[in-house]
């Protein structure tokens, strides 16, 4: 593996005559929490749809873990290891949250044409299924429905389904959004939690999480990364604070 | 974090509703078709056997369709279409003198299959209501296609010289037999749609209808689950096709038509979505409603449509939801 395990090349989107993705360049290191942030608007969410194969790119190229998945659909790229996390919360409302993660769990064990045997069963997928929500916090809210959780549950409920395709990086599109103070904390330290054992990459609004949380920024505006390096230099970026942390952080 | 030391092997298994609430109304349904025949020697005797004989073939039809309608949210306007495959296969088979069960049975399940891998390998590429116009048009194709078949009846449909015939012996000629036999294969199609449903399989199948972009992100691919659960539930019709055949000894074009598939639709409904029982439920009541409600007017539809109305407005579980069963 190369100094990256995910490399953006040149890639591009648009929507009619509004480019949603121009031009964007990127390397994500093994092992980094990486922070994309930038104001309502920025692209930021379809970047990471066009990274996780959601979205088709125009043109450019995604190198994951040295391999060239820009054709590849959202499924293939998860079991090469790419996962993510949804802004809105994308759950199966009607399912336990155990079976949530045992089905993630499936996913990438064993084949899944099997008529015969009831899955909600096997203790394999759900020993497995409760250890990723024990990271979460939710291990004790494991046969609810997960339509019934919490808002805050919900998210965690998001990461521990990600966790079960044992990814090598992780997409996470605010993990934050909609959460409480006290949510949002404990989300945080679940993250902290994560970070060192999953690159990560992470796009959140919450200012206070993401410098606390990144060892590097991205900063995207209008589908354009103008600035990427640590935070401490990303937050002294003049160009930076014109175009995004001036509104906020004045 | 709060973490639950390791949780005690019993905390793993999803909580169930008791025994018999799970298993009590499809046991008393099948117990009341088991003993049904003993019941029927007390009155009309053949006429009861041939309604519920029939009620038990379009249970399997209704069944079938519950398994892609209620689990996997397809809907398929073009159900029909495997009743008269199954059909066809008995009497184009009969006519040419092939009239062992067994090779009828394998032509009407492998056309129905190989139909269903066929039509809904194109139809699963489309959505909603897409998906139902697309279903709607194959089965248009087939009927047609059915009432130019001069060779066989074409519109007037073709009639058996008899029932299939099993180890070559008319075996399935006494309506008890049939009657037991059809029982048979609506008991095997329900075990076989149960454990589908608590399957992998089914459960995949059952994650794609409720959220499939979920799906796709823990990397499934639900394309190639739900056309499977189409072929299944094709191949599963084309049994009743074929049972329907050897019931009336008669098959027609009029097996497939649209409305037909309409009335499976309003049969899965009628009885509750997504759960397998219900579809032998809502069979039985269409069929007795019909029986009765012609009865009284040839218009009985005027009396069935708003009754229909109810169960949708106010029964959203279908009759098993009313009675309180459990559900999906």
């Amino acid at each position: 593996m190369a100094d990256a395990i995910l490399r953006l090349e040149g890639l591009r989107k648009a929507y009619g005559a509004l480019k949603v993705t121009d031009d964007v360049t990127l390397d994500v290191r093994p092992g980094e929490l990486h922070a994309i942030i930038g104001p309502n608007g920025a692209g930021k969410t379809t970047l990471i749809h066009q990274v996780s194969g959601l979205a088709a790119s125009d043109s450019g190229r995604i190198l994951f873990d040295s391999a060239d998945v820009t054709r590849l659909t959202m499924a293939q790229r998860v079991h090469r290891g790419l996962a993510r996390s949804f802004q809105i919360t994308s759950i199966l409302p009607g399912f336990s949250a155990l079976e949530n993660v045992a089905l993630a769990v499936q996913a990438r064990s064993g084949s899944s044409f099997r008529l015969f045997g009831d899955a909600s069963r096997e203790r394999g997928l759900n020993e497995e299924a409760m250890s990723y929500l024990a990271q979460v916090g939710l291990g004790h809210r494991a046969i609810i429905p997960s339509g019934q959780l919490s808002h805050g549950e919900k998210r965690g409920l998001e990461l521990a389904i990600a966790l079960a395709t044992r990814p090598m990086l992780l997409l996470l599109d605010e993990p934050l959004a909609g959460t409480g103070h006290e949510e949002s904390e404990r989300v945080v330290e679940t993250l902290r939690g994560l970070k060192g054992r999953y690159t990560i990459v992470l796009i959140e609004h919450d200012m206070n999480a993401v410098f606390s949380l990144a060892d590097r920024v991205s900063v995207l505006v209008y589908g354009r990364v103008i600035a990427t390096g640590r935070p401490d230099e990303v937050r002294a970026n003049p160009e930076v604070r014109a175009a995004y942390l001036g509104e906020e952080a004045a | 974090m709060n973490e639950i030391a390791t949780p005690s092997p019993a905390a793993l298994d999803v909580p169930r509703a008791p025994a018999l609430r799970r298993y009590g109304v499809p046991v008393l349904v099948f117990a009341a078709f088991a003993l049904a025949p003993i019941a029927a020697a007390q009155g009309a005797e053949g006429y009861i056997l041939s309604l519920l004989t029939r009620v038990m073939i379009f249970a399997i039809a209704a069944m079938s369709l519950d398994l892609i309608l209620g689990y996997g949210a397809l809907v398929s306007f073009g159900h029909a279409a495997f009743l008269g495959i199954g059909a066809y296969a008995v009497g184009i088979l009969a006519s040419h003198g092939i009239e062992s069960a067994l090779v009828q049975l394998l032509a009407a399940l492998g056309a129905s299959a190989l139909f269903a891998l066929v039509t809904g390998a194109i139809s699963m590429r489309t959505k909603g209501v897409y998906f139902i116009m697309i279903t709607l048009a194959f089965g248009q194709m087939l009927y047609f296609l059915a009432t130019s078949l001069s060779a066989y009846g074409g519109d007037d449909g073709l009639t058996l010289p008899s029932r299939s015939l099993l180890f070559g012996a008319n075996l399935l000629k006494g309506d008890h037999a049939f009657y037991y036999a059809v029982l048979g294969c609506l008991l095997g199609c329900y075990l076989l749609c149960r454990s589908v449903v608590a399957s992998r399989f089914g459960r995949v199948l059952r994650g794609a209808k409720e959220n499939a972009v979920r799906m796709q992100a823990i990397g499934f691919a639900p394309y190639r689950f739900q056309l499977g659960a189409y072929v299944l539930a094709g191949t599963l019709c084309g049994l009743a096709g074929f049972l329907l055949a050897n019931q009336t000894e008669f098959v027609s074009p009029a097996y497939m038509t649209w409305q037909r598939s309409g009335e499976l639709i309003v049969v899965v409904v009628l009885g509750g979505l997504a759960s397998l029982h219900g579809a032998i439920i809502g069979a039985a009541a269409f069929l007795l409603l019909e029986e009765v409600l012609s009865g009284y007017t040839e218009h009985w539809k005027m009396i069935f449509g708003p009754l229909l109305v109810l169960v949708v407005l106010y029964a959203r579980g279908g009759i098993l939801g009313m009675m309180g069963g459990r559900h999906g």
